[in-house]
């Protein structure tokens, strides 16, 4: 019985030190099988599109004719001659210095109050969230137009109570103000994140701290806080990514006017190389826009070393 | 009793917040659908609803495009749409697959780059891609949209790998095991075992995807120069552009019904929703 069940139990054993030898190379090769159509796209369509853009950075290209090679006077020009680039620099930096940090504040402080017990919670949560869906769509930038148009739906209603609104699109002090309120009015996705982060907060952690005196102030900032801490970062990194990016809202609400005032980089991009056909100057913005980026989004994780908690580490 | 009391009035004050939340956030949609059934002249008025609906503004905006409906420019929609969530599908599962369970030499240098292409601002490139598309006479064609998507790429390719990964990385290993006892392959069990376990992921991801492409107008702006090729985005974009006396309530009702397929997908599958968005922050 008992020699029975040894043999039983070798004989897998010698059996699967068999497969074990052959799953050695099974394995890398079906692992860059299945990885095959990625592989092939990372390189079609990110690491020769990156390399060819650096490439033609350093060009005159106007897709007509063969890129021709100039140094860094496109660089040169940029930094030294080229007024409307200062211009949608500014722009763009401050509509996510202030779109970004607004919209996170508010998703957070929507979160908090979401994440309590109430009845019609999920009524609630999807009314709030459902701006967000219709996200950057050009449906959305329609409706934006009409509502601060002169006579559109704001004006209506602080002629209410009794206030004369401009045209706030055709305003070069307001049209970037209606583009960050568009932006911070869809804060539901981010708003979705905090909330799934606030659920893992363990609520003994406030049962303790409350038993111990601590009031809902005092928690917040002592619990929630770094307790999120790693959400917010994910949510900033995101948020700052793609606020840089932004171009259908100000592409179709404001076309990047009036005075420039709300011209985007992406905006302004896009016109060099598609409208100007300006392929060489338009990699070479796109470039300082790669490096622009890179150099936020470093400096946000750098900086996270300070202000992010990670429970793993067993606090600071 | 008093301190339900106290709880009571906390939670009136939720709600009155959160009332007032949704008031704000929701006023502009209705307004909306309000509107789209609206004459230009009482676009003026701040009521809500208009006296007589005006819904010959859908029967003639659906018409507005001078030889073409919006029929037209939803069938290229979702066919362009569709094909390419079945693409990112399966290109993606396969990938997510390899990571998820495959063993093979350089997987973290290719983990990290797909991290980092999470991260990469579509810009750079851009303007690249569209020379190299142009040399391949694929510009004013689906191509750029189904062959990046088909290589797991596209602008939904890497969360959706992404999404997956954490997903199979949950399912448990012993399933692989028994199968691979059994002599099942690589493939069998990608096929037999993780793609049947992956459905609410796919689902997840088919969603995001859907909606990234649908939201997708920059691309479709660049690619796409027909008419008859149009997507609805670009072909709202058109009505706007073209019109010099805009009937905004036609306008507006055209908009509205593009977010229609949003809105259903939406209802539809509101937990796969939350599942796709918090993969990446919190599981992670």
């Amino acid at each position: 019985m008992t020699t029975k069940s040894i043999a039983l139990e070798q004989q897998p054993k010698k059996k699967s030190a068999l497969k074990r030898f052959l799953r050695r190379w099974n394995s890398p090769i079906a692992g860059y099988l299945f990885l095959a159509p990625w592989i092939i796209g990372i390189f079609l369509l990110t690491f020769w599109p990156m390399a060819q853009s650096l490439y033609f950075s350093f060009t005159k290209y106007s897709l007509l004719e063969s890129p021709e090679w100039v140094g860094i006077d496109n660089y040169k020009r940029i930094f030294t001659q080229d007024s409307t680039f200062v211009q949608s620099l500014k722009v763009t930096f401050l509509f996510v210095f202030i779109s970004v940090p607004l919209k996170l504040t508010t998703a957070l402080l929507v979160a908090i109050v979401l994440n309590k017990k109430l009845r019609g919670i999920s009524l609630y949560r999807t009314m709030i969230y459902l701006p967000s869906l219709i996200g950057t769509s050009i449906a959305v930038s329609i409706l934006w137009k009409q509502i601060f148009d002169g006579s559109g739906l704001f004006n209506q209603i602080l002629g209410i109570f009794g206030i004369q609104g401009v045209n706030w699109i055709t305003n070069p002090k307001t049209a970037l103000g209606t583009l960050i309120l568009l932006v911070v009015w869809q804060f539901g996705s981010s708003m979705v994140i905090f909330l799934a982060g606030l659920k893992q907060i363990p609520t003994e952690l406030y049962e303790a701290s409350s038993v111990d005196g601590a009031g809902k102030i005092r928690q917040f900032f002592k619990i929630t806080v770094p307790m999120l801490s790693p959400v917010v970062l994910f949510n900033l990194v995101l948020q700052t990514i793609n606020a840089f990016q932004t171009f259908t809202q100000a592409f179709v609400i404001t076309k990047g006017g009036p005075i420039n005032s709300t011209y985007m980089y992406a905006l302004y991009l896009y016109d060099r190389a598609f409208a100007r056909l300006q392929m060489g100057y338009a990699s070479s913005l796109a470039w300082i826009m790669l490096v622009i980026i890179a150099i936020f989004t470093a400096l946000i994780f750098a900086s996270s070393r300070t202000w992010v908690f990670y429970e793993s580490e067993g606090g600071k | 009793m008093n301190i339900q009391r106290i709880a009571k009035n906390k939670s009136w004050k939720n709600h009155l917040f959160l009332i007032l939340a949704s008031v704000f956030m929701m006023y502009p949609v209705f307004w909306w659908i309000g509107a789209s059934l609206k004459t230009n002249e009482e676009m003026r008025n701040p009521n809500i609803f208009p006296e007589v609906p005006m819904w010959s503004n859908f029967t003639e905006g659906w018409k507005a495009i001078p030889n073409f409906t919006f029929t037209t420019f939803y069938l290229n929609t979702f066919y362009l749409i569709g094909l390419v969530v079945v693409f990112t599908l399966l290109s993606c599962s396969l990938a997510a697959f390899a990571f998820a369970r495959l063993d093979f030499p350089l997987k973290g240098m290719w983990f990290a780059i797909l991290l980092v292409t999470l991260m990469l601002p579509s810009q750079v490139t851009m303007v690249p891609q569209y020379v190299m598309f142009n040399s391949w006479n694929w510009v004013n064609t689906y191509l750029p949209f189904f062959v990046p998507h088909l290589l797991a790429g596209g602008i939904s390719g890497s969360f959706c790998i992404f999404l997956m990964v954490q997903f199979i990385r949950g399912i448990p290993k012993d399933l692989d095991e028994s199968a691979k006892m059994d002599g099942c392959s690589w493939f069998g069990i990608y096929w037999r075992i993780i793609i049947p376990l992956l459905k609410p992921a796919l689902v997840s991801a088919g969603i995001y995807c859907f909606l990234w492409n649908w939201d997708d107008f920059l691309g479709h702006l660049i690619y796409i120069n027909s008419v008859d090729k149009f997507t609805v985005g670009l072909a709202l974009r058109m009505f706007v552009d073209t019109q010099s006396a805009m009937p905004w309530g036609q306008l507006l009702a055209m908009s509205l019904l593009s977010i229609v397929p949003s809105i259903i997908i939406f209802f539809l599958a509101q937990r796969h929703f939350v599942d796709g968005m918090t993969a990446g922050s919190v599981k992670g």
